[in-house]
């Protein structure tokens, strides 16, 4: 009998600890699919901080380490300096990288450091239970906003995406979201990108995944795509920001 | 053997650090110390290796941890106020078991204090700046040649340990010049046999192994308590293993001071002073901090009139000269602080007054 579909052997057969309509799950497979794709899952290094991606590493079938909270951008390029030939990826959830990491990931990109980094975007805190983030809608009802985000108190969100796409040794940034097949297949190609322009060493790639926190959004799964769709995608535009001749 | 060289010490020390297998360097611009990124920044590439100016010691600290973590001989080092900005590495550091050598080249505090030579980060260094329960392994030179003669030993016992080690040096050792000889150089197969013997490091798999993970999560406390248990294992053994002391005239001490770093050789010029007058005081010299040389107490005559705290901080170590004493001596303190230094007619004098000696 032919088989005509397998699961990618990145992903290890455990149990998600993710909570139902969760993308975390869809990413992780993404990543690890073009890893396995390209024959490279055998040499490649992840870094997980803390936030629900801090288990990433239950999951993905290859070296990873525990990063503190916004600090994986720093890390990775500690192991890119002794591991230059592998490929190295920084797997970053919004109040990581936006908030209490932007002067590692700033800087990161600042250097072209070359390596990539998946930048989960939910607009929340989701580990610590639903707090606001940079990332957090204008209105949006968080733990720590209970009547709605306001400008005035909190600023407008952060779009990390176009104010990578500002330094010169960002060579590659796109932004992609999961809450559609068409959109996941999308975000795919993005990845594999990504992962090409590390392959050939041309700077730092950054790709940021729209997904979902139904739990702490407070909506059930579907609903939770559709507020991707309603809520997110205006607000952070889907498309490529910087794409590099040599892997267009 | 090499050849005596007149060395600034923060320089003599990058030196030592490249020719003990140092291959990685992150570090921060901060004063007493800034000839150490400086010089690695020139030679390290000349050996094959890799200096990172990183945008903050925070940044520093975490490329150190992903240095140690792919297998890489790593070294930072930082002032003061930058080792207080290192402290979530150094709980991560250990909490993961990675290793790595740490200089601070300490100053006046807190907050931003001053530039010149201090001891008071002792607190910080050997109870913990970061969170958690664990332990940096800490020693402190007395002079440049003993700084650069612990570089190799730091190494290795990070490496066998699996924990940071830290040489904790005032800023004298730091800015003062003395002649020194240098370590021999580790060769290049010396190096590659270390690092392949860190069958945890993140490679790749090669799809050859399971997948290495370097984790500081537990979540069920059942399991992190058995994690500090296990590695409590190792800091008992580094208290039997690592403790180093040297000892001055204790036999006959009539009082005994206990100084380390650059103090303690002001204190054996104090010695000398005290001795003109009749006065003989003997001197412990810890080296290892962090296990401290409690032991070196059991030494002490019981007929000493008192003990003292000879240090550049407002009685930090004399929290562990109390506790070497056991109750057995009356312990006193001989300070300055803030980037100032003691000289040796200032610690007789103290002496005199803890021992009641008018005048």
């Amino acid at each position: 009998m032919k088989t005509i579909f397998e699961l990618t052997r990145g992903i290890l057969p455990e149990e998600t600890t993710y909570c139902p309509g969760c993308t975390h799950g869809i990413a992780h497979r993404l990543i690890m699919e073009v890893l396995d794709e390209k024959g490279l899952l055998g040499e490649t290094i992840g870094v997980a901080p803390i936030g629900c991606s801090i288990m990433a590493h239950h999951y993905m079938n290859v070296d990873m380490c525990e990063s503190a909270h916004g600090r994986a951008p720093a890390i990775a390029t500690g192991i890119r300096r002794v591991q230059p030939d592998k490929i190295i990826f920084t797997y970053q959830g919004d109040g990581d990288l936006a908030s209490i990491g932007t002067g590692e990931i700033i800087h990161v990109a600042h250097r072209g450091e070359k390596f990539t980094t998946f930048f989960l975007n939910n607009a929340v805190y989701g580990m610590t239970g639903g707090q606001m983030a940079p990332t957090s809608l204008i209105g949006q009802k968080t733990t720590t906003s209970i009547d709605g985000r306001t400008q005035e108190i909190s600023g407008r969100p952060i779009r990390m995406s176009e104010l990578i796409a500002t330094i010169d040794g960002a060579v590659f940034v796109e932004r992609v979201s999961l809450d559609s097949p068409s959109n996941v297949r999308k975000a795919k190609k993005a990845i594999q990108k990504a992962i090409e322009v590390q392959e050939q060493r041309l700077g730092f790639g950054f790709v940021e995944i729209l997904t979902t926190c139904p739990t702490n959004w407070g909506v059930t799964p579907v609903e939770a795509l559709e507020w991707i769709r309603e809520n997110m995608i205006p607000y952070y535009p889907l498309g490529n920001f910087k794409n590099p001749e040599e892997v267009r | 053997m090499s050849e005596k060289v007149l060395m600034k010490g923060n320089e003599a020390i990058a030196e030592a650090a490249i020719r003990c297998g140092c291959r990685y360097y992150f570090g921060y611009p901060i004063t007493p110390q800034n000839e150490i990124p400086e010089y690695l920044s020139r030679e390290l590439q000349k050996v094959g290796g890799y200096f990172v100016q990183a945008e903050s010691e925070l940044a520093a600290i975490n490329m150190a941890y992903g240095g140690a973590a792919a297998g890489g001989r790593v070294f930072v080092s930082s002032s003061s106020p930058g080792i207080a900005l290192m402290q979530e590495g150094f709980s991560f550091l250990c909490s993961t078991e990675m290793p790595l050598v740490i200089l601070n080249v300490s100053r006046g505090g807190p907050g931003v204090g001053g530039i010149q030579p201090a001891q008071a980060d002792y607190y910080q260094a050997t109870r913990g700046g970061g969170n958690g329960d664990y332990h940096l392994i800490v020693y402190a030179p007395a002079s440049i040649q003993e700084a650069v003669d612990m570089m190799a030993n730091a190494f290795r016992i990070a490496e066998e340990y699996n924990n940071p080690v830290m040489l904790l040096a005032d800023g004298l050792i730091g800015q003062m010049m003395e002649p020194v000889i240098l370590p021999e150089s580790i060769t290049e197969e010396e190096l590659t046999e270390i690092q392949r013997k860190k069958t945890w490091a993140l490679t790749g798999t090669k799809e050859s192994r399971e997948h290495n993970v370097i984790k500081s999560l537990y979540l069920k406390p059942e399991e992190l308590e058995q994690r500090i248990l296990d590695m409590e294992c190792k800091y008992i053994r580094a208290k039997e293993e690592l403790v180093q002391y040297e000892t001055l005239g204790l036999e006959l001490a009539d009082v005994v001071m206990v100084a380390y770093g650059s103090t303690a050789r002001i204190a054996e010029e104090a010695i000398d002073l005290l001795a003109a007058e009749g006065i003989k005081a003997g001197l412990i010299r810890p080296i290892s901090l962090w296990p401290f040389p409690y032991e070196a107490f059991d030494q002490i005559p019981q007929n000493v009139n008192c003990v003292l705290s000879v240090e550049l901080s407002r009685g930090q170590m004399m929290d562990d000269v109390k506790i070497g004493c056991n109750g057995r001596f009356q312990v006193s303190l001989s300070s300055r602080t803030g980037g100032m230094l003691l000289t040796p007619h200032e610690i007789a004098a103290d002496v005199k007054r803890a021992m009641g000696v008018r005048k």
